[in-house]
């Protein structure tokens, strides 16, 4: 075994174990808020794995993934303003409607290559943000709050935060899982293939234009999950959810942690999400760090921190 | 240990923490903008809410006064999180501020939630009023409808009989010229809702608003805004054409930008810095003492207002503050002295109260000041408060 | 009558506004093929330096003139210190590495000015309205932009046509290893042209100062717009740049004006007034999507990419 292996596996490992044991700490420490950070940790790292699986292993540049927030969180916000509660509607709604959504602009986007693709996503993240925007019954730009967060059976009560944020995280650990069989499955081989060399795969007889679209809508309808488990988690929903920025902030997460690494957007979310709670209570101006250590990353570090966490014990990535 | 760790986290599933001690000191969170445009419009509720724990000895029934400041960036997300981290993290008793109604509709529900009073120094959406009214939900402004009433009525007398609404597209927005239009009798030409807070170039508002060739024009924007379109309003050559008519768009803070543009424009308020009462006397010098070259606005007296209601509420529980239901009480008796004189809240924890008329002079030094011309309305109430269910 | 040439000078003004923030994209773009969002900052800087520089100098023009120095400047530091290293990149490093600059930016900002903004007021000459045709009064200030920008593009337009330095660019828009093969130092004309991109983006942002405000994350919203008229134009095309952001400047401006009495019609005031602005802002957008399914390189493609 090198040593390699070594330090990033004992990361991991702490990982996925402290992940499950936040709510005992924070009932201990009497922190409540740690709980409600770590669940936002825990579902935009579900978002980011989503994002993942197209940017990191497709090689598909959507520069409009908030918009399946968005959407996921509309669905249960506007189902629940109507009165319309039970979860076993909103969330199948919720996926479907943002699956359709991806299959919609994922038809028309993936005509286009390189730059025109970043745009035409980008275009029609901003279309479903002004959509939402200008329903005034569900509150246009001032958004929505959600008074009821969804119901299912009993036992399941999510306005409990502990048993919300063990529910997520189950999530969280099941899509992960899902994306992992599906890059290593065959599928996953030609959708990989199509994003080092897509003419040889078309020439080697796959249809790379439909194994790409149903990877980009696949991604699309798990970050619609996200968005459902957002909207529940902030009670609110607006449409500030699925700015551009917010595109941006999930392409940073994927990129930090480290593209196309089953478990690189965990480290991605946490470590922003971390980072930007404890530098912005030591210091107002964190994001002047962070930008440009952006930039370097870009520069320097294609691996992101999962390639950081290979290269610290000394084996190359 | 496996069962062990089991064992510990089913136990603390499903036991409730126990409920705090006795307080130690008051601990309150202040929600406001403190960065970007309106910035300066947080900061006077601060230093004017400052003023006020200064005048009370920095002390509440005995308890010292501990304030943590959160800066919302005037968006509803924002001020929804910072909301939940003062009641999770930093478990204050009471949360203050909020200028902006779509920031204060995002941030009820945990407040209420958890049973932590929330005081809306500025905020006034309809909602808070009638349907969502609750028993910890209270307010030292007034209700977004009642301020544009005041100036509907007043146009009325000023025997107006044609306006053109402009506003802002939030919850306030809608609420100030939905004001105007239930008490004004005249007609009601158009109406133009703007992006907010984006949307700063009314040129094709102004434009219809011109076309239209109404008598009068009513229009809403705070903070900064105000500033643009007063003087886009010159711009279109509408000054001294069309006359303006105005709520929470000139203040002390932007009065400084607005200068001449102003001058003449009337606007309704509820309270103004001339209020001939010994508090707002206190009040005014002292905050010109304190802070030089600043000015004390309606923002600031409301959070002022706000600062001496949660004393008196401190004082009356003498520091107990885990009997909601006394406190809540002591609260509503509002037994403080309010800087626009008399102060009662209605049913619903609005505030029943005058209103002025406020003109814009140059006073002797030549400095842009507001001064009070008339009393529009008396003990004037929200029209929403029939549908709370507090009686 | 009158309302329809009114809100077509502010469809004119606000399009010739944003076709000097897609110029500079648009010349980067073609030439580096560089996705710079960090654009907006430079049209936020514009803005900053041009309402310190106007209360320092206490004129409005000078200040102009100043901040726009200052962003050329600026604009060149960034291209040598960071821009640079990100050609022949791929795109998604262009839009991280750019977003970063973004943060960095804003912070700065925020560290220099202060989280409250500033505000340029206009000189009173410029806060009148003046008569342009019989009866109709328009602002003397937007009718100033329109001359700038018109200036600005005809300035433009003589130097990529008629100058070596505008041969060298349309050169490098259409094939990039040609120009360095004919021994031209490209390094410099690749820091000239960004710094020519800045310029005009600050030209963008000091001009907008008065009518909007001077705030942290204002170059955000227009810069997506100016990226859209960018695709939508064609990458590297002036040409297309100038005819596109025209098209989004009557799209905005004529939608906000006329969608909600059209939609007042079908829905109530309140409903109509929400969602009057926001499909006008979906109608851009909807352009762009359409413009790219049937012509996946903008209307004046540049061909090269």
């Amino acid at each position: 075994m090198t040593p390699a292996w070594n330090v990033r596996t004992a990361t991991v490992v702490l990982l996925l174990t402290a992940l499950p044991l936040v709510p005992v700490y924070t009932r201990l420490a009497h922190d409540p808020f740690l709980l409600t950070l770590f669940t936002r940790i825990v579902i935009m790292a579900l978002a980011a794995v989503s994002l993942n699986l197209i940017l990191g292993y497709g090689g598909m540049m959507s520069f409009g993934h908030a918009a399946y927030l968005g959407i996921g969180g509309y669905a249960v916000g506007m189902l629940a303003h109507e009165g319309i509660y039970s979860g076993l509607v909103q969330w199948p709604l919720a996926l479907a409607a943002s699956a359709l959504f991806a299959l919609v602009i994922g038809a028309l986007s993936l005509r286009t290559r390189g730059v025109y693709f970043i745009m035409i996503t980008l275009a029609f993240a901003q279309m479903a943000y002004y959509v939402v925007a200008g329903i005034a019954r569900y509150g246009g730009d001032d958004g929505l709050t959600i008074y009821k967060r969804s119901q299912f059976f009993s036992p399941l009560d999510l306005s409990n935060k502990i048993q919300f944020y063990y529910l997520c995280l189950v999530l969280l650990y099941g899509v992960t899982y899902l994306v992992w069989r599906l890059v290593n499955s065959r599928f996953g081989m030609v959708v990989r293939g199509a994003r080092s060399n897509e003419i040889r795969m078309r020439a080697l007889g796959f249809p790379t234009y439909r194994y790409k679209l149903v990877c980009f809508v696949i991604a699309g309808t798990l970050c619609g999950l996200a968005g459902a488990l957002l909207a529940n988690h902030n009670d609110f929903i607006s449409p500030a959810t699925m700015y551009w920025t917010r595109s941006g902030d999930l392409i940073v997460m994927v990129v930090l942690g480290g593209m196309a690494s089953p478990l690189g957007p965990w480290f991605g979310a946490l470590v922003l999400l971390v980072l930007e709670e404890a530098l912005s209570s030591i210091t107002e101006y964190w994001q002047i760090i962070l930008g440009p250590l952006l930039l370097l990353i870009v520069l320097f570090a294609r691996g992101g921190i999962d390639g950081l966490l290979r290269t610290i014990g000394g084996k190359r990535a | 240990m496996h069962k062990a760790l089991v064992t510990m986290g089913a136990a603390l599933l499903l036991t409730a923490s126990p409920a705090a001690a006795q307080n130690k000191s008051v601990k309150i969170g202040f929600v406001s903008t403190f960065s970007g445009p309106t910035a300066v419009i947080g900061n006077n509720m601060r230093d004017s809410f400052e003023l006020a724990l200064d005048h009370l000895g920095r002390k509440m029934g005995g308890l010292p006064v501990e304030v943590i400041y959160e800066d919302d960036q005037q968006k509803p997300d924002v001020g929804k999180q910072k909301t939940d981290k003062l009641i999770e993290s930093d478990h204050v008793d009471f949360i203050v501020g909020y200028i902006w109604s779509n920031v204060l509709l995002a941030s009820i529900k945990p407040a209420v939630d958890s049973k932590t009073f929330l005081i809306t120094a500025n905020a006034g959406p309809h909602e808070i009023a009638g349907e969502l009214c609750s028993p910890y939900i209270f307010s030292t402004s007034w209700q977004n409808d009642q301020t544009p009433q005041a100036m509907g009525l007043y146009m009325n007398q000023k025997g107006v009989k044609s306006v053109f609404l402009i506003g802002p597209n939030y919850a306030a927005g809608k609420d100030m010229l939905a004001g105007v239009a239930s008490t004004f009798k005249g007609k009601i030409v158009g109406q133009e809702l703007t992006t907010w807070p984006s949307q700063l170039d009314f040129s094709a508002e102004l434009a219809k608003a011109k076309a239209a060739n109404p008598d009068a024009i009513f229009v809403f924007y705070p903070g900064k805004a105000g500033v643009q379109f007063l003087s886009q309003y010159a711009q279109a050559g509408l000054k001294g054409k069309i006359p303006l008519y105005t709520a929470f768009t000139i203040d002390e803070l932007s009065l400084p930008l607005q200068k001449d543009l102003a001058l003449g424009v009337p606007g309704a308020q509820e309270w103004v810095n001339d209020l001939p009462n010994e508090a707002n006397k206190r009040f005014v010098a002292d905050f010109i003492k304190k802070y030089p070259g600043k000015k004390p606005s309606f923002y600031g007296a409301q959070s002022y207002d706000a600062a001496m209601l949660i004393a008196s509420a401190v004082t009356a529980v003498k520091g107990d503050l885990s009997d909601k239901e006394a406190v809540r009480k002591a609260l509503e008796r509002a037994d403080f002295k309010s800087v626009r004189g008399k102060f009662r809240f209605g049913n619903n924890h609005i505030p029943i109260q005058d209103f002025y008329l406020q003109d814009v002079v140059k006073d002797a030094n030549g400095d842009y000041v507001l001064k009070t011309v008339t009393t529009i309305v008396k003990d004037s109430q929200d029209n929403f408060h029939d549908k709370c269910p507090m009686k | 009558m009158t309302l329809l040439v009114e809100q077509c000078l502010n469809g004119l003004q606000f399009g010739l506004l944003l076709f000097l923030l897609a110029a500079g994209l648009t010349l980067v773009f073609g030439i580096m093929d560089l996705v710079n969002l960090a654009h907006g900052s430079l049209y936020m800087l514009g803005a900053y330096f041009a309402a310190t520089f106007a209360a320092w100098t206490g004129s409005f023009v000078l200040g102009a003139l100043l901040a726009l120095g200052a962003t050329l400047l600026v604009g060149m530091a960034v291209e040598v210190v960071a821009m640079r290293r990100l050609y022949g990149r791929d795109h998604l490093d262009h839009v991280l590495g750019t977003f970063g600059l973004i943060l960095f930016f804003d912070e700065a900002v925020r560290l220099l000015w202060g989280p409250e903004g500033l505000s340029l007021p206009l000189p009173p000459w410029l806060n009148t309205a003046v008569q342009i045709l019989p009866g109709i009064y328009y602002s003397s200030y937007r009718l100033a932009i329109i001359v700038v920008t018109l200036a600005v593009a005809a300035f433009l337009y003589v130097l990529v046509m008629r100058t070596r330095i505008g041969m060298l660019i349309r050169a490098g828009a259409s094939n990039r290893e040609m120009v360095g093969a004919l021994g031209v130092n490209i390094k410099l004309l690749y820091t000239l042209i960004f710094g020519l991109g800045a310029a005009l983006a600050g030209l963008a942002g000091l001009m907008q100062a008065p009518i909007l405000t001077v705030q942290i994350g204002m170059g955000e919203n227009i810069l997506i717009l100016a990226f859209v008229i960018t695709v939508i134009g064609g990458i590297g095309s002036i040409r297309g740049a100038l005819v596109a952001a025209l098209f989004v400047g009557f799209i905005d401006t004529l939608g906000r004006a006329f969608f909600p009495d059209l939609l007042r019609m079908a829905l109530s005031t309140a409903a109509a007034s929400t969602a009057a602005p926001a499909l006008s802002s979906m109608l851009i957008y909807l352009l762009m999507a359409v413009v790219l399914v049937f012509k996946p390189e903008g209307l004046f493609s540049t061909g090269n990419k």
